[in-house]
């Protein structure tokens, strides 16, 4: 049998993996290996870009060998990853100057904090839609011209190489020293603090404020297009297809439509919203960020919420407090009572995300009274997630003047029926979960099979899309109306607990 | 009275020194306390280790009490565990079978559904996870039934109400049923609960073989039964698959 199927890799923060498609969106094989997490220092998280290129190379044909394929039946190849992760390497030996500094790190505070004192905050909001941040990948660049030896000269002689996880992984794919295409994809870029937002190309007003050489930084490319062909791996294979990891699931989840949201619970959860060609500015905390640009499409902007900490509460309730022993156990828990007893859990552990973005705020539990047990804890840690997801989708309603009128979810904590319900409750709209739950994956597939003609357009993709489930909101709404102000009392209790230094 | 076995004899003793010591132990200070030649207190900790009583530390080789103990004494997995191993499998099912996908556990004498996946089609259809349908009317029930009759009732316990005309009422027809169950490895129900709807299940296997739940396909009886009344063997096969896969996450070997 010679099937025509769609390798996509996703490129991701503990692991890598590759996944094949069919065309009709079912998974066909998986193969998976995590890399090591290096912490030199605290606030410090690097990755070693050269094992992960060797990942890639045994996963790929791992993945092959359990579907019974060759490259011969590889039609594309489309790359996710992990955004804003920063890696720079020598062009002439395909060495990396040095690890790869990554999403989590916040080493670049001191550079983020004069960019802002210096007055550059305005201009960078105008030209790229990002307020300065450790959160992207522009300052990480920045930080590794000052600090790494040769690299700053390197990249003024144009010998030095600047570029997100799939920037290094197309170019070593087509054949990296030599004649590797260095690109980059133009939902990464808008992450970087050097893209006009706008135009779609380098800002030299941006590169000028962070002093970044122009000659290192790749081409902007559409999501959607043949970047070149590979020469390692999958030989002879195009490779089509590259998305920041959210941007690809908005795709695998087919939001193709403005107002159409996807939410993926994982450690953390990020929902995005397709505002369509028109960027929506945010005075409600939430970042405009390019959503997808499909070949020589018009592009489609989306508007991303953040929450920190979503999964990672149920690890904290597992594992620190040690009242669960797995995650998924914490639903057996909570389903001991009828409801949360008065108990509210706020999750600030490192501060407040989208939308309120107030890094002085810690964790709080209130409303404890001796009639409080494990079980209305548990409660409380799967209802923050329920009214963090709240707070960010009322800001997409006000940012975008498109109300959510349902939400599409993906990710581990899916499996939680409990907080699926209480999603739908407190939002007021249907959640539905989509079948196959590797909706991040399938969006870089979605892009590199529309490249080469794999799929003929959005339309087959949508019918690719099957509900395995669908929560409706039941929640009484004068419950809802009290639970929620008494969310936002809890919320209001967890600021301005950090001390200024 | 027949004499005792010797080796279990030891690999109680083994376990009593783990769950005393209060901490990880060598190999040699195993065999040293327990009075063994290497060899043999190897053999019995490595056999151990396989059915879970026992975890060793990769990188020390240390042995302590395994997590496969603790839950001796619980009735079964957590149906929350139990849904979260499934999901994956449960779904890939629904999209190669084109049948919705439920896993069941007994709950006395009813079967609660502990998660459910939609049959992918794209017709309206409402989740149905924490319900319960009857034992003896539905391939889940009847599955529990046939292979883990240890916690499900008796036939002759069951109310054997008529749902269909093709409910089994007595318990005899029933028990028939269930060898023939037994002997297929796979339960199935034709319109013996809902007019038209037909399912086939196969029991979800942990630590030992023992059956911990039943993975179902659920779907129109056309779709699901061929000439004759028959489950279709590539759907069938399909699920067999998929609870071997689930089970391989639940400990079963």
């Amino acid at each position: 049998m010679s099937e025509r199927v769609v390798a996509a890799i996703d490129q991701g923060t503990t692991s890598t993996r590759c996944l094949l498609f069919n065309r009709a969106g079912r998974m066909l094989a998986v193969a998976q290996r995590e890399h090591r997490q290096h912490y030199p220092r605290p606030g410090r998280v690097e990755h070693d870009v050269e094992e992960i290129w060797r990942n890639v190379a045994s996963i790929v044909p791992a993945a092959l060998r359990r579907a019974g394929l060759r490259p011969e039946n590889i039609a594309a190849l489309g790359i996710a990853n992990q955004r804003e992760t920063t890696v720079v390497w020598d062009r002439h030996t395909g060495l990396p100057l040095a690890r790869a500094i990554t999403w989590q790190d916040t080493r670049t505070d001191g550079i983020v904090a004069r960019l802002t004192a210096a007055g550059h905050g305005e201009l960078f909001s105008s030209v790229c839609g990002l307020a300065p941040a450790t959160y992207f990948a522009g300052p990480r660049l920045r930080w590794l011209l000052d600090n790494v030896p040769g690299a700053r000269a390197g990249a003024e002689r144009g010998d030095v190489l600047f570029g997100t996880m799939e920037t290094w992984l197309i170019w070593r794919l087509t054949g990296g020293p030599d004649g590797g295409v260095h690109v980059t994809d133009v939902t990464n870029a808008s992450r970087t603090m050097m893209m006009d937002i706008r135009t779609r190309e380098w800002s030299p007003k941006l590169l000028a404020a962070l002093d970044v050489p122009e000659r290192m930084l790749p081409r902007i490319r559409s999501n959607s297009e043949v970047y070149g062909t590979c020469t390692a791996v999958l030989p002879g294979v195009p490779v089509a297809g590259a998305l920041g990891d959210q941007q690809a699931a908005l795709v695998g989840q087919t939001c193709f439509a403005p107002g159409e949201a996807k939410c993926t619970y994982g450690t953390g959860a990020f929902l995005l919203m397709n505002t369509g060609t028109r960027m929506a500015e945010s005075t409600h905390g939430l970042i405009p960020t390019m959503g997808y640009v499909l070949g020589d499409d018009a592009p489609v902007y989306a508007l991303e919420g953040s929450i920190a900490m979503t999964g990672s509460l149920v690890q904290w309730f597992r594992d620190s407090l040690g009242l669960i022993d797995t995650a998924p156990q914490i639903e057996t828990l909570a389903l001991t009572v009828p409801d949360n007893g008065g108990c509210y859990i706020v999750p600030a552990f490192s501060g407040l995300y989208a939308p309120r973005w107030h890094p002085d705020a810690r964790g709080v539990m209130v409303g404890l009274t001796s009639y409080i047990d494990k079980g209305h804890l548990a409660r409380a840690v799967l209802e923050a997630t329920g009214w963090q997801t709240r707070e960010v989708v009322d800001a997409m309603n006000a940012d975008s003047g498109l109300p959510v009128t349902r939400l599409k979810v993906d990710g581990g904590m899916t499996a939680n029926h409990l907080l699926m319900q209480f999603l739908a409750d407190v939002l007021d709209v249907p959640v539905e979960r989509p079948l196959g739950s590797e909706a991040v994956s399938l969006g870089a597939a979605y892009a590199a099979g529309l490249a080469v003609g794999h799929w003929s357009n959005l339309e087959t993709l949508r019918a690719n899309w099957h509900r395995a489930a669908a929560w409706e909101p039941a929640m009484d709404p004068g419950l809802r109306r009290r639970e929620h102000a008494n969310w936002g009392r809890a919320v209001d209790r967890s600021y301005d607990w950090v001390e200024p230094s | 009275m027949p004499g005792t076995i010797q080796s279990i004899e030891r690999a109680a003793a083994a376990l009593r020194l783990l769950a005393n010591t209060g901490r990880p132990l060598a190999l040699a200070e195993l065999s040293a306390a327990l009075d063994l030649p290497r060899p043999t207190a190897h053999g019995i900790l490595r056999t151990l280790r396989e059915v879970g009583f026992v975890d060793q530390d990769p990188s020390s080789s240390l042995y302590s009490v395994g997590a496969g103990l603790g839950s001796l004494s619980t009735p079964g997995w957590d149906r929350h565990d139990l849904r979260s191993r499934s999901m994956n499998w449960a779904d890939a099912l629904a999209g190669g079978t084109g049948c919705a996908v439920f896993v069941g556990v007994p709950d006395g004498r009813v079967v609660s559904l502990v998660h459910h996946v939609f049959r992918p089609d794209g017709s309206p259809q409402r989740l149905r996870t924490n319900e319960t349908v009857p034992m003896h009317a539905t391939a889940l029930g009847k599955c529990l039934l046939a292979f883990a009759p240890l916690v499900t009732p008796a036939a002759r316990d069951l109310d054997l109400h008529r749902y269909t005309g093709r409910t089994a009422t007595t318990p005899a027809a029933l028990e028939s049923q269930l060898v023939v169950a037994r002997r297929r490895g796979c339960a199935t129900g034709f319109a013996e609960y809902t007019p038209g709807v037909g399912g086939a299940a196969v029991p979800l296997r942990g630590a030992g073989g023992l059956a911990v739940g039943a993975l179902a396909i659920s779907g129109p009886v056309e779709h699901l039964f061929g000439s004759g009344g028959v489950a279709r063997a590539r759907l069938v096969d399909q699920l067999t698959a998929a609870a071997r896969e689930i089970s391989v996450t639940l400990g079963h070997s």
